[in-house]
């Protein structure tokens, strides 16, 4: 028997610590590129000016749209209007052939989750980068992160194996919504946010 | 901002049993709402799986002065010692204190089904096998409600996601509080005979609180004390006797779907 503290204890624990640690996020989830390169960054800066809501719109019974569709985009790029190599593959595979794009969603919650974004930024008053951090103005689209058993974007656990996080946008798992609506004192019957 | 500043719910509904005709069509309207499949071929009484069900009863006398009624039949919706909330092993079930429904959350679910058996009404019922829709079906289910998996017990919620969309539309408004004609359970909705009214009892303005005072009004098994919020309404006596009787069993359901 290999004795605590022994050279071959500490051993097995660090070989322990960096499955755990490394390799256990590498084989739990699988890395997809996004079938078309969106800077939001081009979209929001300077040149263009958009909005978030300019895209991302509620409907009027408090809906949320979500990623735009096909027809929002083609507004402006029923031909290429840039230079990139990206939007010549995102207006001759998609707008041409009026073919949506199967994003593959971060934010994407389980189907059990009911989540309102009127609820929250219409009436909680929080701001798309509380949760959503720097996505608006990122240049490029990071590869999705999707867990190999559940499906489930990365996103949901957060980056931080260990679920440690310091920014709302690094975790948005039901404790994480739990935690706030306790410190605000917010709804908090189970069916309030399950479905 | 906070919880006290929103209004405590009490909902609640209000069964005609002298307009109900029989016809089914809530169970239909509660069934595709709520992503109830149908059931496979072989299902039963117990096996099958539906929210609602209709109850046939007769006052037992031969033919041409025989009476017949039709009691739909769900989830009460217990206030007080909710039989099913204090049984259940798994904290997967709740009343919530903002609306008074009885909410079921088939991931905490084990599947134990003592809540079933706890349960007064038999408005509960366990999937015995994962959901299947026939083919081009599954397009057609509501997004609002999540389908449940094998080895779970679901129930009759009042359409809570119904209530979600209620708030959602309230919240585009930038109100917290629902306009009550936006939140109508789909049962309610599809009565052919208007026979179901539905909304806050703590309202003393709305319709349902206004018919649970009738004198008419009554509710099943209310000697255990549970104060259910479904109350049911019926201007024959015989009819009125069986509040206290045991319903589940006097007739066949309809669990085919």
């Amino acid at each position: 028997m290999i004795k605590k503290g022994s050279p071959g204890f500490w051993s097995g624990f660090g070989v322990a610590l960096v499955i755990g640690w490394l390799a256990f996020p590498r084989i739990l989830y699988r890395s997809l590129e996004q079938p078309v390169q969106f800077s939001h960054a081009i979209h929001t800066g300077e040149t263009v000016g958009m909005t978030c809501d300019g895209c991302h719109t509620f409907s009027n019974d408090g809906r949320f749209a979500g990623i735009p569709t096909l027809v929002q985009c083609a507004g402006c790029h029923a031909d290429v209007v840039g230079e990139t190599e990206a939007e010549e593959h995102f207006v001759k595979e998609y707008i041409k052939q009026r073919r949506e794009v199967p994003w593959h969603v971060y934010a994407r919650q389980p189907d059990n989750a009911h989540f309102s974004h009127a609820d929250h930024v219409n009436v909680g008053g929080i701001v798309c980068e509380r949760c959503h951090g720097s996505h608006g103005t990122s240049g490029s689209l990071r590869p999705f992160e999707e867990n190999r058993i559940s499906g489930y974007s990365r996103d949901i656990w957060g980056a931080n194996i260990s679920g440690v996080k310091s920014n709302a946008w690094e975790g948005m798992k039901m404790n994480d919504c739990v935690a706030c609506h306790n410190e605000n004192n917010h709804r908090s019957a189970c069916l309030d946010c399950h479905k | 901002m906070d919880q006290a500043t929103v209004k405590q719910s009490r909902y609640g509904m209000a069964i005609d049993l002298d307009r109900c005709t029989g016809c089914g069509a809530c169970l239909m309207a509660c069934a595709v709402e709520n992503n109830v499949s149908p059931g496979r071929p072989t299902v039963n009484e117990r096996t099958g799986t539906t929210w609602m069900r209709v109850i046939e009863v007769q006052d037992g006398r031969a033919f041409p002065a025989a009476e017949t009624a039709f009691i739909p039949m769900m989830c009460q919706q217990c206030e007080e010692e909710t039989p099913c909330v204090s049984v259940c092993p798994q904290n997967a079930v709740e009343v919530d204190p903002e609306t008074g429904i009885v909410g079921q959350i088939p991931q905490r679910c084990l599947g134990c089904r003592y809540c079933m058996t706890a349960c007064p009404y038999h408005a509960r019922y366990y999937n015995w096998w994962d959901p299947q829709w026939p083919e081009g079906m599954e397009k057609a289910l509501n997004p609002d409600v999540a389908p449940r998996m094998r080895g779970v017990v679901e129930k009759c919620n009042f359409c809570h996601g119904r209530l979600h969309d209620a708030r959602a539309k309230a919240a585009a408004k930038g109100s917290r509080e629902i306009n009550p004609t936006d939140y109508i359970p789909a049962c309610v909705e599809s009565c052919p005979v208007q026979a179901i009214t539905f909304g806050d009892l703590n309202d003393e303005a709305a319709d349902v609180a206004r018919q649970a005072k009738s004198e008419r009004a009554f509710r099943f098994l209310s000697r255990l004390g549970t104060e259910p919020k479904v109350y049911y309404l019926s201007g024959r006596s015989w009819v009125q006797r069986l509040a206290d009787r045991e319903l589940a069993r006097s007739k066949k359901e309809t669990v085919h779907g």
